[in-house]
């Protein structure tokens, strides 16, 4: 079936290949944490510790630790312990193993600043958030930025002259100084839009009319923050490639046959979108990372938002969970562009139909 | 070839810009005194002719916290931007030369951790060290989490590099692989792998700062992305402060403009094809 369908061995060679970055990205989740001297255990014991006596410690220590899968348990859910009646720690690849099937199941622990609320939980309420923030954002802010570098290398001349170095600028600024900059004024001294937060206090998220329009009031300013950025990047690089494709001999050809500028600007267009494409999918990481940023700022209820208070509690469950959680959403996004590219480009569809 | 970068004005008001950061990096403790200790006055005191940046949310003197914070930004962009282009271009130029088996599996955990946001691997490996997180151990982690795209870059160029005549030429000669890449083919990526160096330095300093806004910031000293961690962790914001914060903003944003014009600049003189 794979030999008669090319299209779908190159949608199952592409997924295998991320399923395998995946693989490593779960890895790095499990070990990075484990690499450091800061045990998580140790972290909720300091913050409970008080006047209770050493047995009680103990008792809750060890309880704690069978939660985390940090000691081996029996069939019965009893701790099996040593001679000497300390309980006996799993072995790292052992619980590597069970973080693994784990996460495969989407099970991603217990937050240890919420306990004993779920991490999936946490997170299931966070990513709705992000994913309405981050994905229309970025997708919009690389179609306007294509538009305009394109633009700006076909009309060159005063476009080009105020354009790019604006854009140069953009992308050069970071993420969080567009954020606090736009807080600052318009959310702070200017009092036009909310400065923080996602909706109004005492809200509850729910469809209801009044509650999107809350939301996308709260919306402006961190769409703003992120979209100028994306925007800059992404005409910046169309730029160069619209340049060099102005340089090749098909649009000299198309030229001096006297075809419509429209017309030719949109074949330069075309060609140069894939590499663009291609680009998109490698520079969403470093997007994603940077707009988390800026839901940090405009401490937006995401998963920025959720890492922060995560890294300031020591809330290793958690930070590991959103951290797996945002490389997924990067994977699958990147895995989409790449099967995007793979039907756009004539190259790789030809290679397809050939059946190497 | 270096005067042609000179001829390019925007070259030379990115590396102007540059060099006017780094020698108030250098100079400016030795005209002004330096104190990121000692309180001056009263929290956020505005501008005054005595503390020309006002102070920060303890009284410490915001213009002596500006030029120390610079001076950790650009140490850890240096030293980020170097571990980032060595590692980059040994794995690049290996891979790329040799071909075959090990270029494969060198392609592979590049690409691997291309894919992998590198903001999250340093949440993960920041926040995993939990004491001891001094500036230089943080940029080492940047360079580590960073190199990547700079191997794949230079990779393309080593590649395209290994069927040249004098690299065969060399090769009959008896010359071995650290002899070839080092003669050979390093030569050659120079002024390539000056512009990575270039935008790793860059996003070193950015991603230090990122990374310091989160709290996960050096322990051992001032730098720009702490003085803004502090300034909104302090409701700098609110308290309408903007000197607390607005000028490590601008100095960041200073740093990256400037490398990004120069390596644009660059790519401007060394490839033909975006010459006009």
């Amino acid at each position: 079936m794979l030999q008669s369908n090319p299209t779908l061995r190159h949608i199952l060679g592409r997924a295998g290949w991320y399923f395998l970055t995946f693989l490593v990205a779960v890895t790095i989740n499990f070990l990075l944490p484990r690499l450091g001297d800061a045990n998580p255990i140790d972290t909720i014991m300091a913050r409970s510790t008080g006047n209770i006596d050493t047995k009680t410690a103990r008792e809750r220590e060890e309880a704690y630790l069978k939660e985390f899968g940090l000691i081996e348990v029996d069939d019965k859910g009893e701790i099996v312990r040593n001679p000497d009646g300390s309980p006996v720690k799993t072995p790292l690849i052992k619980q590597f193993g069970a973080y693994l099937v784990m996460s495969l199941k989407g099970d991603l622990g217990t937050s240890i600043l919420q306990y004993p609320k779920k991490v999936s939980e946490i997170i299931k309420t966070a990513l709705p958030w992000t994913i309405a923030l981050q994905l229309p954002t970025i997708v919009l802010g690389w179609i306007i930025g294509n538009l305009l570098g394109a633009l700006a290398a076909y009309k060159r001349g005063v476009f080009d002259r105020v354009l790019y170095p604006l854009a140069l600028l953009a992308s050069a600024v970071p993420a969080f100084c567009v954020g606090i900059l736009l807080v600052y004024v318009f959310g702070i001294r200017l009092e036009w839009l909310p400065a923080v937060g996602g909706y109004d206090e005492g809200m509850v998220p729910s469809l209801s009319w009044e509650f999107i329009q809350s939301a996308s009031y709260y919306y402006i300013l961190p769409f703003l923050s992120i979209f100028l950025i994306v925007v800059g990047g992404q005409a910046i690089g169309m730029r160069s490639m619209c340049i060099y494709e102005l340089g090749t001999d098909y649009v000299k050809y198309a030229k001096l046959l006297g075809i419509r500028e429209s017309k030719i600007l949109l074949y330069m267009f075309r060609n140069a979108m894939l590499p663009q494409l291609t680009g998109l999918a490698l520079a969403l990481g470093a997007m994603v990372g940077g707009a988390l940023i800026t839901e940090m700022i405009f401490s937006y209820p995401g998963l920025g938002m959720a890492v922060l208070t995560a890294i300031q509690g020591n809330d290793y469950p958690l930070i590991t969970g959103c951290t797996l959680l945002v490389t997924v959403c990067v994977l699958v996004a990147n895995f989409s562009v790449d099967i995007l590219v793979g039907f756009l480009d004539p190259r790789i569809r030809a290679a397809q139909m050939g059946g190497k | 070839m270096f005067r042609g970068l000179l001829k390019s004005p925007a070259f030379v008001v990115g590396a102007g810009l540059f060099l006017l950061t780094i020698l108030v990096a250098l100079f400016a403790p030795l005209v002004i005194d330096v104190d990121t200790q000692t309180r001056v006055g009263l929290a956020y005191m505005p501008p005054s002719s005595e503390h020309w940046l006002g102070t920060d949310h303890l009284g410490i003197d915001m213009v002596s916290l500006l030029i120390a914070g610079l001076r950790a930004s650009l140490h850890v962009g240096f030293l980020a931007g170097i571990v980032a282009t060595v590692v980059g271009t040994l794995i690049g130029v290996y891979g790329g030369y040799k071909g075959g088996l090990i270029d494969d599996i060198l392609t592979v955990a590049t690409n691997l951790f291309l894919v992998i946001p590198s903001l999250i691997v340093l949440i993960l490996l920041s926040s995993s060290l939990e004491e001891g997180r001094s500036l230089s151990l943080i940029a080492l982690i940047i360079g580590c989490t960073t190199w990547t795209w700079s191997a794949r870059a230079v990779r393309a160029q080593s590649a395209s590099l290994r069927g040249r005549d004098h690299v065969a030429l060399a090769r009959i000669n008896g010359y071995g692989t650290f002899g070839i890449v080092t003669l050979h083919i390093l030569p050659y990526l120079l002024s390539y792998i000056f512009m990575v160096f270039i935008l790793q330095t860059a996003t070193g300093i950015l991603s230090e700062a990122s990374i310091s806004m989160l709290g996960l910031g050096p322990y051992d000293s001032v730098s720009l992305g702490k003085i803004l961690n502090e300034a909104i962790r302090n409701e700098a914001l609110t308290d309408g402060a903007w000197w607390a914060f607005v000028p490590a903003m601008v100095l960041v944003t200073i740093i990256a403009f400037a490398l990004y014009v120069i390596n644009t600049a660059m790519e401007g003189v060394f490839n033909p094809r975006l010459r006009k």
